[in-house]
């Protein structure tokens, strides 16, 4: 199995899991009130699907920030962890913030790639990086030295309570299959912006 | 009248350049986050805000990254701002209308205007062009700062409003106020350097 301690996880041999079963393992795993930030899409979809949480935010527009947004949390709030969850195709339209976070080396954040090869909400087309790019290999040029395919579900696990105990910033991508997300993230960004930040501790009524 | 170039070249030693006033204005307003794609007018600026320790101030790779840094950390707790050319600022309408605008973000942004008063570049000039037309179809506050003696007045009062209305800032510092970027062999900047040490003046 590659979950073996023993074992590293390549873009080859690395299983193809689903984004929904990830984000409901990622969750379970948190237990600090955990900041999660949903990239555009499916992984913020899934994210709402996965059970609705206060320190929950979601992207609706701006593809391809769910990193930085979630670096921004991580600046401003030093003492708690920030996950972006980021799918592939918005990974390439800001690969640039690798190199920005790997230069600041926050340790509170940790960036999931969710790798399909694919922008599986527009029509399942492949992205330009499709079979030709390998995502863990582009985190540690751009400097990230805590980056990993996540082997399987046990493996992916494993990375996340890693990633959470000896602290980052730690980049994990999946290989993931072609689902759609599960359900859809009731949209109001005002909503969502004030819920988070009650969720973080900023705000303390609505 | 104003005439803005008459204020720059007979500005008096005891007030601080324009640069100065803009990082004692963030700091004043607890505003101590600043996220950059540089321009060579802004290099005193960037100067400075590495060199104060009250503030976390670095480069991004791109002007949208460096917007959705200071809007998650607002939403944290922490106030930021952006600073950019008038170039960085034609790759930013996305962020603006999918981020900053809908989820009420103010964000604070300082954009170095290129592109007129002696623009040597037509990509600069026409990009120019577009900026505040995309503010206004989005209805987002903007100053186009020309004279010194407003600078702190406005910068103050917006980023304060800002925080208030839950409302993005968009400052144009035109060349009026700090010179400019003119051809290259002419060396740039025509502004002297600060003739006081400011940090000393305001503190930590």
């Amino acid at each position: 199995m590659p979950s073996a301690a023993s074992a590293v996880a390549t873009y080859d041999n690395a299983k193809v899991l689903n984004r929904f079963e990830l984000t409901k393992r990622l969750i379970a795993r948190l237990k600090s009130e955990e900041a999660v930030i949903g990239g555009i899409g499916n992984t913020n979809f899934d994210l709402w699907s996965a059970g609705h949480r206060p320190q929950n935010f979601y992207m609706l527009g701006s593809m391809g920030l769910a990193i930085p947004i979630a670096f921004g949390v991580a600046l401003a709030q030093s003492q708690r962890h920030v996950i972006a969850l980021e799918g592939d195709g918005s990974l390439l339209m800001q690969l640039g913030c690798l190199v920005t976070i790997a230069a600041q080396q926050p340790k509170n954040l940790t960036m999931v790639i969710m790798d399909n090869g694919l922008y599986q909400i527009t029509g399942r087309q492949p992205t330009p990086a499709a079979g030709t790019a390998d995502y863990v290999a582009l985190a540690r040029a751009a400097g990230l030295s805590k980056c990993a395919w996540a082997g399987d579900e046990e493996d992916f696990d494993r990375l996340i309570d890693a990633a959470l105990a000896d602290g980052g910033p730690t980049f994990i991508a999946a290989r993931i299959d072609d689902n759609p997300g599960v359900g859809t993230t009731d949209r109001d960004p005002v909503q969502i912006r004030q819920r988070f930040m009650m969720g973080l501790g900023v705000r303390t009524k609505v | 009248m104003h005439v803005g170039s008459i204020v720059l070249e007979t500005a008096k030693p005891a007030i601080a350049p324009w640069y100065e006033i803009v990082q004692h204005t963030l700091k004043h307003n607890d505003v101590r986050l600043v996220t950059y794609v540089p321009d060579k007018v802004f290099i005193p600026l960037i100067e400075n805000l590495h060199a104060d320790p009250d503030f976390l101030t670095f480069a991004t790779a791109r002007e949208e990254e460096a917007l959705g840094i200071v809007a998650g950390a607002w939403m944290g707790g922490r106030r930021g701002a952006v600073l950019m050319q008038t170039s960085g600022f034609g790759t930013i309408p996305n962020v603006l209308a999918s981020l900053v605008v809908p989820y009420q973000v103010p964000a604070i942004i300082f954009v170095s205007e290129r592109g007129t008063l002696r623009e040597f570049n037509l990509g600069q000039a026409l990009v120019c062009r577009t900026m505040r037309p995309v503010l206004e179809s989005l209805a987002v506050e903007s100053h186009t700062i020309t004279r010194h003696d407003e600078l702190e007045f406005i910068v103050d009062r917006s980023i304060k409003q800002a925080v208030a209305t839950q409302a993005a800032v968009v400052f144009i510092l035109s060349p009026l106020l700090t010179g400019g970027k003119m051809f290259e062999a002419s060396g740039g900047l025509s502004e002297a350097k600060p003739t006081i040490d400011l940090a000393v003046r305001l503190g930590p």
